[in-house]
């Protein structure tokens, strides 16, 4: 006799404990910080949700947007913060200051915010070459122009020789929330379009590759640049139908929509045929073993938009020069929620998960 | 990416499945193990699973390298990362292994300095930058990546690096097969053979499994296409009425192994007279350790290293797990106590381990059709 079909009740109900297990506020209870807790994924989680919001409490914090909402005499405003410690200081496509720049730009701009001014915080390394010093100031003012954001205040530290790897940045972003923006994750629909804004994987792939401890051969560019014009070009044309966005930095895509399905408690589902990976990426995850859907961006968001609006927002998307390749890679579904599953080009489907551990660090 | 796409190809992958619920005698439950943790990871990665008829079950083997390190191995690891001046390497994967006291990367945290690395060479590569330091890789793996030990070793021989040493824990594939053959609890149809092992080893090594314990073995790739075309190629032989050790990765295995490296690791390497195994208690002439010739680069003589074997904790079942006794979920402790983030057994670390994979891609698995 053949054994039923169906997955075993006892399965079924292993499934379920797991899931409640994973649905519990995750909880901080390590000895020492390792550098998993920095990669983006669930150690990161644990110590967010386990160890700073329950300290700082308050609603804005809880939600843990990219940025934070304040509103000031009815002018809505978002702030949000970020230290850069990527190393090596300058790889293909970019450098630390542009970094620093960008990264912070972009998570204003996928809150629906307008990005305006950024603050700027240099730690400096004793004896790092003035020179190396003058180039990433540069960076930091070409970046800040093409972003249309100005530096309006800034310090600098010193710290002894062997501390700081060169040079840390951390930026602070002000930005004024656009009134055709009314993004929250409670806001997913079953039906809602999940759209990528282009290739996935290239700045931690660059990233690796530039400290050259894999002796690959091949030159793949960071894609670190504002989101800004895209998510502009978006809201433009899909206004509140666009629900939810993020920028896909650490830990990927994987990670982002992970994290919005348990936010929303919808399930997603993606297509992996439709993800959009450049070949020199896709070669490079492939001999190291890493799933690009994990490998961070620092260029790309993920939308989420009404199932109706979805063509022109993807049409909008398209136009703005760097997203060309922006593709739908999937929808949200209701059944299991807080779940992600891939369609695997294959023809298999699998559950794509949050990311443990942490393949490569200092990637920003 | 050419040679590999093609091997993904899912219209390709549609006609396999079509022949194979061709092949399925109907109403048979069919029981095939894939020895190798890659074949377990690309399952599960792919989702393969759905393309076969329900009747088809798939049991994960020991060919897992992480997941046969035993504890008390970790722990001997974590002594020799905390010596003074010593910089220990391992692979990524091992990090995370937990011992009877915390893992390596715990070790790291608290102020060991442990590296991760992609290859032996790059441990060499560390001892020739850090001359003032003693350099120890943590060798593990099966025959695939024994010969990348031997060879890095033999280059240390030849550089004269002095302060670089080995801990090796590399084990070799059939005795396991072989312990787990005798097992009488485990009813197989048929194995998928280790394809990368067999590129070191050749398939010859596996034909007492047919011979003495009357199973087909069929030695496959690792994309898609190849386990699906070595599922069926099991399916044709019990029907035939045939049971030998088949080749479909003949792309890359030569039926008699690669020569050299086999010939490499005899002069590197010698059977240990025994080796413990996580779950499997221990396995004689399972184990590698540097020969004679190479004593001075062997960590275990440079070091005191305690050697103490520890008891896997009660709760854990890795054993019946890499022995296909029972599925990952059926385990105690699986996705509740032990997580990919917090493992308590080895099968949880690794992304070749059953638990791991299971957990982490093979949960909601689409209901399939029994032939």
């Amino acid at each position: 006799m053949a054994e039923p079909a169906v997955v075993s009740e006892r399965e079924q109900k292993i499934l379920g404990i797991i899931e409640t297990a994973r649905g519990k506020r995750a909880k901080f209870r390590d000895e020492h910080i390792t550098m998993a807790h920095g990669a983006g994924g669930k150690a990161t989680q644990s110590l967010i949700e386990g160890l700073l919001v329950p300290a700082f409490g308050g609603e804005a914090l809880a939600e843990l947007a990219d940025a934070g909402r304040i509103e000031i005499d009815g002018l809505g405003l978002a702030l949000t913060t970020d230290s850069y410690v990527v190393k090596p200081l300058r790889f293909p496509g970019g450098s630390i200051g542009e970094l620093a720049v960008n990264g912070t730009v972009n998570d204003l701009a996928v809150s629906g915010a307008r990005p305006l001014a950024l603050s700027l915080s240099l730690i400096l390394e004793e004896g790092l070459p003035a020179e190396e010093l003058g180039a990433e100031v540069q960076a930091i003012a070409a970046a800040a122009a093409k972003a249309g954001v100005q530096i309006i205040t800034g310090d600098t530290k010193v710290v002894e020789r062997g501390h700081a790897d060169g040079m840390y940045v951390c930026t602070t972003g002000v930005g004024q929330r656009d009134p055709r923006a009314l993004l929250s994750p409670q806001s997913l629909k079953p039906g809602d379009k999940i759209l990528l804004s282009g290739s996935i994987g290239e700045h931690g792939t660059a990233i690796m590759l530039a400290r050259g401890e894999f002796e690959l051969d091949a030159t793949i560019a960071s894609d670190t640049r504002s989101l800004w014009p895209v998510v502009d070009a978006v809201l433009d044309v899909a206004g509140p139908q666009l629900r939810c966005m993020r920028d896909a930095t650490r830990g990927g895509v994987a990670s982002v929509l992970n994290e919005l399905a348990r936010a929303s408690g919808v399930a997603m589902i993606v297509r992996e045929r439709d993800v959009p990976v450049d070949p020199a990426v896709a070669g490079a995850s492939e001999i190291l073993g890493i799933d690009p859907m994990y490998v961070a961006n620092e260029g790309k968001l993920v939308a989420f938009v009404a199932s109706e609006a979805a063509d022109r927002a993807l049409e909008a998307m398209q136009a703005v020069a760097g997203c060309e390749d922006a593709a739908e890679i999937g929808e949200v579904r209701t059944e299991p929620p807080g779940m992600v599953l891939v369609e695997t080009s294959f023809g298999g489907r699998r559950v794509m998960d949050q990311l443990v551990g942490d393949p490569l660090p200092r990637i920003c | 990416m050419k040679f590999v796409d093609e091997f993904r190809d899912a219209e390709l992958g549609r006609v396999v499945a079509n022949e194979i619920l061709a092949s399925v005698e109907p109403g048979r439950h069919y029981k095939f193990m894939e020895v190798c943790g890659g074949h377990t990871h690309s399952i599960y990665k792919y989702g393969v699973d759905d393309l076969l008829p329900a009747n088809i079950e798939l049991v994960h083997g020991p060919g897992c390298p992480v997941c046969v390190i035993p504890m008390g191995r970790v722990d001997d690891g974590i002594a020799l990362a905390h010596e003074p001046g010593v910089i220990f390497t391992c692979f990524g994967d091992m990090m995370r292994v937990p011992g009877s006291n915390g893992s390596l990367l715990e070790a790291k945290a608290a102020g060991a300095d442990v590296r991760m690395v992609y290859s032996p060479l790059d441990a060499l590569r560390i001892a020739k930058q850090n001359p003032d330091r003693e350099v120890i890789f943590f060798a593990i793996g099966f025959e695939t990546t024994a010969p990348s030990t031997a060879l890095t070793l033999k280059r240390a021989r030849a550089e004269e690096v002095s302060n670089f040493s080995c801990m090796c824990s590399h084990v070799t594939i059939v005795p396991p097969l072989r312990a787990l053959l005798e097992s009488p609890d485990l009813r197989l149809d048929g194995f998928i053979g280790p394809g990368h092992v067999s590129t070191v080893v050749g398939a010859r090594p596996f034909e007492f499994i047919p011979a003495d314990y009357g199973k087909p073995v069929v030695v496959a790739g690792f994309e898609p296409l190849d386990i699906l075309q070595a599922v069926l190629m099991i399916l044709r032989q019990l029907a035939d009425g045939r049971c030998l050790v088949e080749n479909q990765y003949k792309r890359v295995v030569p039926y008699e192994g690669n020569l050299k490296a086999l010939e490499v690791m005899s002069e590197v390497f010698e059977l240990r007279p025994h080796f413990e195994w996580r779950g499997l208690g221990f396995i004689s002439h399972s184990g590698l350790k540097l020969s004679e010739a190479y004593a001075d680069l062997d960590a275990e003589r440079r070091f005191r290293v305690p050697g103490v074997p520890v008891a896997d904790p009660k709760a854990c079942q890795c054993g019946e797990v890499l022995k296909g006794v029972i599925k990952p979920w059926e385990c105690k402790v699986f996705g509740t106590a032990c997580t990919p983030e917090r493992p308590i057994g080895t099968c949880m670390v690794s992304s070749e381990g059953a638990c791991a994979a299971y957990y982490n891609y093979g949960r909601f698995a689409r209901e399939r059709e029994v032939v």
